[in-house]
């Protein structure tokens, strides 16, 4: 038991270590590549264009990077967890077809012009909206029914989806350049609010998410018998499904669909350290950040000064690395 | 004496659907017994309703002076506690799923088990046999080993009432008689009362000191187990000839079963 815990701590302690790692390569690449070794002193020289750099660009493009990457794959994990089904991430339940559908609106309707917030503002009213519409339409008099909460959410993301195909197939080319554009996901946001808002945001949803630890691995072994252990399953799975809701909805307000993460991370934390969310909860958390800061190095560098859609990276490396490490793995891979 | 468990008028069921009517029941504390009767006679809707799992229709089922409707959920599963007829836990250890039971014990916010709970998980898989299999992954257990682990977790939450539902079912004779002897010892060792949902009759006189039958809904016949394994209220409740004698050698009733064939056969040498 006690063996149990140390593994644990050293994991996490592990993860927060790639993190600090990943952070420094970060800050150190991209168009202007400063040496590793001059960070610290760079920081102090406040005059300085490299100053700038950092502070200005680098810095709240990695804060943003760390929200988004690990409230996404946070909230990956806790829905995979609620629904029992490891194929379950923060896109299935329509939250994002309905974040891209308000977004869509907003431009075909040239609000993004009157002010900068319209995007992030209508990708959170779509998210929202979207939610409580799966969310309603799924309760029932005695609690909540997870499968058609399921079913019910592909197919208001299939609803979302045609309608914003409607929309952009009525609408100027350029306006369906910008939706395309902001569907393919970036981390290139300018204001300052935002970002503290998604910062902020993902770290209550990881610590609110532990207080629910204990009723999510009574869940991994179902409804029924997580209520026969003393777990009021009701309540969790209504409150976790808002804190995953609330960390997807703000992350694709912000950064727009970055796919991938909230699969294949808690998938790849689960393979290395168990299915416990006493350790996959914060595990997937700083995956999650790991991941999308090393994609969005990679996205910015490759082809500079250009930028790559980071929707890219994380679907081509994350998808490709977690087939190798699926079909290598020979423990048969099952997620409770 | 007040009863140590009672169902007292006890009705419950599902909107519209099947209803289980007035049952009336009481059992002795360390009484092992049996719940049998044919399909989609109530036996599971019994469990639900007396794991308040279904809002009873009326009545109250009573544990040890507390009804069991009115205690929190925590409470309840720190009285009561199910085994299921399958148990899916997948990829966790089965020390890492009997150690479950301890949750109804923790604090609100207690991460981690403490000593008491390692101690009492480990008590119980002893107790079973279970604990050589700790570090094995549920899913790669066999049936037989599945059951005693979720046995060996439901009385980790250390509950005054234990409710198992078909634990023989699909396993063979070995097993079968493995896992009874071992619910026995339980009920006798701990003083535990258990309920036990059984579909084999002749199991269940064997091993069980009362048993309840139920029919469509309604109790049918409660009693010792000669006084219920009687060919009447067999062929009456279950439909089914049957021919009833008693074991040489434990002086509970055996039920026989005789195929159709057969019958026929007999019928025709009576002409």
């Amino acid at each position: 038991m006690r063996s149990k815990y140390l593994k644990w701590i050293l994991f996490l302690l592990a993860l927060i270590l790639l993190l600090a790692i990943s952070v420094v390569i970060s800050l150190s690449s991209g168009e202007v590549s400063l040496n590793i070794w001059d960070l610290p002193q760079i920081f102090v020289q406040k005059n300085s264009i490299e100053y700038t750099v950092l502070t200005k660009i680098r810095i709240p493009r990695l804060v943003l990077a760390i929200a988004v990457g690990g409230g996404l794959s946070l909230s990956g994990a806790i829905l995979q967890g609620i629904y029992r089904n490891p194929l379950v991430e923060p896109y299935t339940l329509g939250i994002s077809g309905g974040a891209a559908l308000g977004v869509s609106i907003a431009i075909v309707f040239g609000l993004n012009v009157l002010t900068f917030l319209a995007l992030p503002l209508f990708g959170f009213l779509g998210a929202i909206v979207t939610l409580f519409l799966v969310y309603f339409l799924s309760a029932k008099r005695d609690g909540l029914n997870i499968n058609s909460m399921l079913l019910i959410g592909v197919m208001v993301s299939f609803v979302s989806s045609s309608a914003m195909m409607f929309l952009m197939s009525t609408t100027t080319t350029d306006n369906v350049q910008s939706i395309v554009f902001w569907v393919m996901g970036s981390l290139d946001e300018s204001n300052d609010t935002l970002i503290k808002i998604a910062f902020y945001a993902s770290i209550f949803g990881l610590v609110t998410s532990y207080l629910f630890a204990q009723p999510l691995n009574a869940l991994r072994l179902g409804e029924a018998k997580a209520r026969h252990l003393g777990i009021n399953t009701n309540l969790s799975v209504r409150i976790l499904f808002f804190l995953a809701s609330l960390l997807t909805g703000i992350a694709v307000a912000v950064a727009g669909v970055i796919g991938f993460v909230g699969l294949v991370i808690p998938h790849t934390i689960r393979l290395m350290i168990g299915n416990d969310y006493r350790a996959l909860l914060g595990g997937s958390f700083l995956g999650g950040a790991i991941f999308l800061v090393l994609s969005d190095t990679v996205a910015r560098t490759i082809i500079s000064p250009n930028e790559l859609p980071i929707g890219v990276i994380t679907g081509l490396v994350g998808g490709i690395v977690f087939i190798i490490v699926l079909s290598r793995s020979r423990s048969n891979f099952k997620l409770n | 004496m007040e009863s140590f468990f009672k169902i007292d008028h006890f009705s419950c069921g599902y909107p519209g659907k099947f209803v289980l009517e007035e049952i009336n029941l009481e059992v002795q504390k360390g009484d092992f017994v049996g719940i049998i009767g044919p399909n989609g006679s109530g036996k599971t809707t019994l469990f639900k309703g007396i794991a308040a799992e279904l809002h009873p229709i009326s009545g109250k089922s009573i544990l040890n002076g507390t009804s069991i409707q009115k205690m929190d959920l925590k409470t309840r599963a720190q009285n009561v506690a199910i085994v299921t007829q399958t148990i899916e836990a997948g990829a966790m250890t089965v020390e890492e799923y009997v150690l479950m039971g301890r949750l109804p014990y923790r604090r609100q916010f207690q991460f981690f088990e403490s000593e008491e709970d390692v101690e009492i998980a480990q008590k119980y898989m002893k107790l079973t046999g279970v604990d050589k299999l700790k570090d094995k992954n549920m899913n790669a257990l066999s049936g037989g080993e599945q059951q005693l682990a979720g046995i060996a977790r439901a009385l980790t939450q250390e509950p005054q009432l234990l409710l198992l539902d078909e634990p023989t079912s699909h396993l063979d004779i070995s097993h079968q008689v493995q896992i009874l002897n071992l619910i026995r010892r339980l009920s006798q060792k701990l003083k535990l009362t258990i309920l036990m949902i059984i579909h084999d009759l002749n199991l269940a006189g064997e091993y069980c000191d009362s048993l309840i039958m139920l029919n469509n809904g309604r109790l049918h016949k409660t009693g010792i187990p000669a006084e219920v394994l009687n060919y009447q209220d067999i062929e009456e409740v279950y439909e089914t000839v049957v021919i009833t004698r008693t074991n040489p050698v434990s002086g509970k009733p055996v039920v026989f079963l005789v195929s159709e064939n057969v019958l026929e056969q007999k019928q025709l040498d009576k002409r």
